[in-house]
């Protein structure tokens, strides 16, 4: 994947007008279709845009391209979902307790300086080319970024407002649901946004060490056979789903932060 | 008449370096039900302190207060609105009745009802981004008095607004007060401001502090921007200034 989203936010996007995008995208497909056809290039090495086109059609009949990318979507979405889940329980804890941070940081620590595409095959070799193995990986990937999102929203919550709840003693859910929640939720998304990015290389990266399913596992099996119009679809399939996951962020965003909105 | 509350020699000592700073020492004093008593003091004398006590914020190092009745209900305000900025106004005062469980339609009728006192009337679905400093203020006087407080504390309400606003805001108290009628304990470094709002000024001295002078304002009731200019506020002014110092 080369579209870098980190640094994108909703609000860029929502700044570019549908005909810029239009317009870019339909001069990146005539850059394709003008190099495909005078390089001489092989339809092996790079495949002209209608062949793509005609492949994405084959694949859909011929190759469950929709299995594949359920079984993809549904790593990314359980690996997202309990990566966040455990990153927020976690975080939160680390946020509040200066006791559990000094004993959770070191694995903290050495959770970030693991690169999970490095142990990746391990995973695999332990739990399998199943399902599990790729959830798992999407899910500690995702992990890291959101937990450091959560205890960075958590601590940022005011003292002032903190000072208000417990005047009117409130209770500690009462504090989380009507103070630290609604306060921390800018950040927090933010990092469910970077998660959400991530997931999609996790569960990716995991079917291309072994699966015997999935989009990943679709490209793997693709390039054995030098069908690259295959691959091609299969990627462009991953930066769909990528994308869509990252509007439903964006989406989540503009629903409960309309409040953050400047007036411009 | 009996006090609702009893303050004997409170201290608060915060921990530092070479052996603790000594924030307030051994005050004590009384409020009477539905007294209006402003506390007056140099800054660092122990003002915010001692209400940050008697909010059950800070633990004191020393000595103890009693309320009359058990655990009061605390109505607060402090320096800065401290709104929170994803709720609208209305959702803002609500919130101490939302924390006791009020239903939805009770709480809306009864935030209306405070909206009107404080003079907020069309601002209910305004975000506190958009409301200005004496606007936001008032916010946080309706959500202090919503769920019917014992006892009010202000903690230099109007520190943070510009000298017109906060004049006006006097006069709204006064009013607002004389519609409620809440015991409140205010904290101010104001003479003017402490003199045009309270039944009683407590003038605590430099740090660590303690009551130094506990002056009964006799000044006719209700209060105009009249009073201020007549020879007793004066005399009552001086009185106290000379206390400070």
């Amino acid at each position: 994947m080369n579209l870098n989203p980190f640094r994108l936010s909703p609000q860029t996007l929502r700044r570019s007008r549908p005909w810029a995008v239009l317009l870019s995208l339909a001069a990146a497909l005539l850059t394709w279709e003008l190099v495909s056809r005078f390089s001489g290039l092989p339809s092996f090495i790079l495949p002209a845009p209608e062949q793509v086109a005609v492949r994405f059609w084959r694949a859909l009949n011929e190759d469950n391209l929709l299995l594949h990318t359920a079984v993809t979507l549904s790593e990314i979405l359980l690996g997202l979902l309990t990566g966040t889940l455990a990153a927020v329980g976690l975080g939160y804890a680390v946020a509040k307790s200066r006791t559990f941070e000094r004993l959770a940081a070191p694995y903290l620590v050495a959770s970030q300086a693991i690169p999970v595409v490095a142990i990746a095959p391990l995973l695999v070799i332990w739990f399998g080319p199943g399902m599990f193995s790729k959830v798992l990986i999407c899910a500690l990937i995702v992990f890291f970024p959101v937990l450091v999102n959560t205890v960075v929203g958590v601590r940022a919550v005011p003292r002032a407002l903190h000072d208000l709840m417990r005047s009117l003693r409130a209770t500690r859910g009462q504090i989380i649901r009507l103070l630290e929640v609604p306060a921390a939720l800018p950040v927090l998304l933010g990092g469910l946004r970077i998660g959400a990015t991530l997931s999609v290389i996790g569960a990716v990266v995991g079917e291309l060490v072994g699966a015997d399913r999935g989009l990943g596992f679709l490209i793997n099996t693709a390039r054995g056979l030098y069908d690259t119009a295959l691959v091609f679809v299969a990627v462009f399939t991953l930066i769909a789903l990528a994308l869509a996951l990252y509007g439903l962020v964006a989406g989540l965003e503009k629903k409960f932060l309309s409040w953050q909105e400047s007036h411009e | 008449m009996e006090p609702i509350l009893t303050v004997r020699e409170l201290s608060v000592t915060f921990p530092d370096n070479n052996g603790g700073l000594e924030a307030l020492g051994s005050a004590s004093f009384e409020i009477c039900p539905q007294e209006f008593v402003c506390l007056l003091g140099p800054s660092g004398s122990g003002k915010s302190t001692l209400l940050r006590v008697l909010a059950g914020l800070l633990r004191p190092t020393g000595g103890d207060f009693v309320f009359a009745g058990g655990q009061p209900k605390i109505g607060m305000v402090f320096q800065q609105a401290n709104l929170m900025p994803w709720r609208t106004a209305l959702e803002n005062i609500t919130l101490p009745l939302e924390l006791e469980n009020v239903p939805p339609d009770e709480r809306r009728a009864r935030a209306l009802e405070l909206i009107e006192l404080v003079g907020l009337t069309g601002f209910e679905d305004a975000r506190p981004r958009d409301l200005s400093g004496g606007m936001a203020q008032r916010v946080a006087i309706a959500r202090a008095l919503i769920h019917d407080p014992d006892l009010l504390l202000l903690d230099e309400p109007f520190g943070s607004l510009d000298a017109l606003t906060r004049e006006r805001m006097w006069s709204e108290l006064s009013r607002i007060w004389q519609a409620r009628r809440k015991t409140v304990l205010m904290v101010t470094h104001s003479i003017g401001e402490a003199l045009f709002l309270a039944d009683r000024v407590l003038v605590l001295s430099q740090r660590p502090g303690r009551i130094k002078l506990d002056l009964a304002v006799d000044l006719p009731r209700p209060r105009t921007d009249e009073v201020r200019y007549t020879a007793h506020f004066g005399r009552l002014a001086r009185k106290l200034k000379e206390a400070i110092e």
